[in-house]
């Protein structure tokens, strides 16, 4: 089992998430981030003072799958996020040691 | 048959009037009755109602005393001890309206326009603050407030001290506050009314001040701190340039030392909240982390609405000032109107050019600094000069905030300074440039010398002259309250309340639980 990790721009969940269940992955923890990497932030002004906000807005998407879809999930993900500009995101793969599913109880690749 | 009868008794009656007068010249008698008012004076009692004039002068004598009996006077007496006549219905209704109105602008328009330009961690602290304010000053004007700005009888027009300071005895406990009128302030809005009105005003400039030291100055501060202002600041200021013997009411005190006009507060409200906001917020310091630490506003929409509802509620405050539901409360509204529309424009046009983007921001401040420069002008210039106002108001506060603001590196958090106390000094300046006796006839009274339908006129001095002894007290008075603030119970909260946000640690709420 293996855990992906992609951080995406907010307006491609849909496409990601449509993207993902073409290929037979269902399940997704999603949450709103913050960060940067080498995209540049932007600039707030309010009366007098300006300020650079650094933290751009993102979304992150947790999987778990078996080892043999990670190919696909990867090439799915990058597929429905990329959009050739600078700040499109990062796709991380770790390992994961056990999974359960708390109604059944099942565990191993069953569990995802 | 009942004719003559009724006619022999009207004649023994009167015979016997006479006769009983005539054989008692040594024991006291009442004195007789007045007659009754004529129809002719009843009616010009009436007229008075549409002319906004003092229906009691039909029923006088040359002496000043009233000397017939009419169905428009009341049985109240007001604060100066004589019985007057009813309240104007139509007068009375916009003063009651007004009063609502300017009780809005604080609660909630002030409350939201400042509650969003605050951090998430700090939005309950201004609404605690302004609510606070609310119930504070008006336990302070009931026991003695109304009577330090308002209150006084007899001749006062030429006590030099008593022009300067009220006489906090005088409706003491709010003592003699009727519903009848007091002709010192208005010949057709009840007493209670006008000094409810008033009172509003006395709650808004106080919670202006929140402006400038939000997010860094304690609960218990702000307490002790409003006390002694509204004694030593507002209460003095209102009743100089407002109280009937005030020392610069140039308008309606003909033994007026100096000249100023200031119809709706422009030196009382917005030069006293926003130059005491910038000592305050010197003394205070800045905020922790300011100005590296981005302090965005939480919520602009907040603050949009709370602009929008200070405008409309704005219209109580400077149209209410007429007192009256009259020709002068009509040209105030336009002027108030014109003012501010232009002022929301110009605003954001300066930040387009400059920046290239106008803010949302910018339109709501263009439109409160127009308010606040048209406030001392309203009730004296044309709709032409409100114009000229507008662009001012759009310009000048702009800048302070834009540019000086940064050069002077003070933490003005939500630009009291720039907007209220920098706008109401021009406001108030420019009221000298623009007042015009077309606009209010009231001014011909005692200002005939000093308003002359130009733009240089002796009234700009006389401004200048409010506007310098306006500085002085506000500056010195705030010096005074800050250190025995800070002495009794000190004026910051400690660092870990004002990063964790005075919400939680001052007030024990959550503004938002996401």
């Amino acid at each position: 089992m293996k855990k992906i990790d992609a951080i995406i721009k907010p307006f491609k969940l849909e496409e990601v998430k449509d993207a993902l269940s073409e290929i037979g992955i269902e399940g997704m923890t999603v949450s709103e981030v913050k960060g940067f990497g080498r995209q540049k932030g932007h600039t707030e002004i309010y009366r007098g003072s300006e300020y650079t906000v650094d933290f751009l807005p993102k979304i992150k998407i947790e999987i778990v799958i078996a080892d043999n879809q990670v190919d696909a999930a990867v090439g799915a993900i990058i597929k429905a996020a990329k959009t050739g500009k600078i700040g499109d995101g990062k796709v991380f793969v770790s390992p994961v040691e056990t999974a359960v599913r708390i109604r059944t109880e099942e565990k191993g690749d069953s569990a995802v | 048959m009942k004719r003559i009868l009724l006619t022999l008794a009207l004649i023994a009656t009167a015979a016997f009037g006479t006769f009983s007068s005539r054989a008692d010249t040594s024991t006291n008698t009442p004195p007789p009755p007045p007659p009754p008012a004529s129809v002719e004076q009843r009616l010009e009692s009436l007229e008075a109602y549409i002319s906004n004039g003092d229906p009691t002068a039909p029923l006088k004598d040359t002496n000043g005393n009233v000397v017939v009996t009419s169905p428009i006077m009341s049985s109240l007496s007001n604060s100066t001890g004589s019985t007057y006549t009813y309240p104007g219905p139509g007068h009375n209704a916009w003063l009651l309206t007004s009063t609502a109105l300017v009780l809005f602008m604080t609660l909630p328009g002030l409350a939201l326009f400042y509650g969003g330009l605050v951090r998430k961690k700090n939005v309950l602290s201004v609404l605690a603050q302004c609510f606070l304010i609310t119930g504070l000053v008006t336990i302070l004007y009931i026991i003695c407030g109304y009577g330090m700005i308002f209150g006084g009888t007899g001749d006062m027009t030429k006590d030099w001290v008593k022009g300067i300071v009220g006489d906090p005895h005088v409706c003491w406990m709010f003592a003699n506050v009727t519903s009848a009128p007091n002709p010192n302030y208005s010949y057709w809005v009840s007493e209670n009314v006008y000094a409810m009105f008033q009172m509003m005003f006395a709650i808004i400039t106080p919670a202006l001040i929140v402006g400038s030291i939000a997010e860094r100055m304690k609960f218990s501060a702000i307490l002790v701190f409003m006390t002694l202002w509204m004694f030593i600041v507002y209460f003095t200021q209102g009743h100089m340039v407002w109280g009937i013997n005030g020392l610069m009411n140039g308008c309606w005190n003909a033994g007026a030392k100096i000249h100023g006009l200031d119809f709706a507060g422009g030196t009382v409200v917005h030069m006293t909240s926003g130059w005491s906001g910038l000592v305050l917020c010197i003394i205070l310091g800045k905020r922790l982390g300011f100005p590296k630490e981005p302090m965005p506003p939480h919520s602009i929409v907040l603050t949009y609405i709370g602009a929008s509802m200070l405008w409309v509620g704005w219209y109580g405050f400077n149209s209410g000032s007429a007192v009256a539901a009259d020709v002068i409360a009509a040209n105030a509204f336009t002027t108030t109107t014109i003012a501010t529309a232009v002022g929301s424009f110009v605003w954001p046009m300066w930040e387009w050019v400059v920046k290239g983007k106008p803010s949302v921001l910018g339109f709501c401040s263009g439109a409160v600094a127009g308010l606040v420069l048209i406030t001392p002008a309203c009730g004296y210039v044309l709709p032409s000069g409100a114009i000229w106002i507008g662009i001012a108001a759009g310009t000048i506060p702009w800048f302070f905030c834009y540019k000086v603001k940064g050069w002077l590196g003070m933490d003005d958090a939500l630009d009291a300074w720039s907007v209220h106390g920098i706008g109401g000094m021009c406001g108030a300046i420019m009221t000298g440039m623009f007042a015009r006796n077309a606009a209010n006839a009231n001014m011909a009274t005692n200002l005939k010398a000093y308003v002359t339908d130009t733009i240089f006129q002796p009234q700009l001095k006389e401004q200048l002259k409010t506007v310098g002894v306006t500085l002085v007290l506000v500056i010195l008075g705030t010096i005074v309250c800050a250190y025995i603030t800070k002495m009794l119970v000190g004026l910051r909260p400690t660092e870990e309340v004002e990063v964790a946000g005075l919400d939680l640690a001052e007030h024990g709420e959550e503004g938002y639980h996401s």
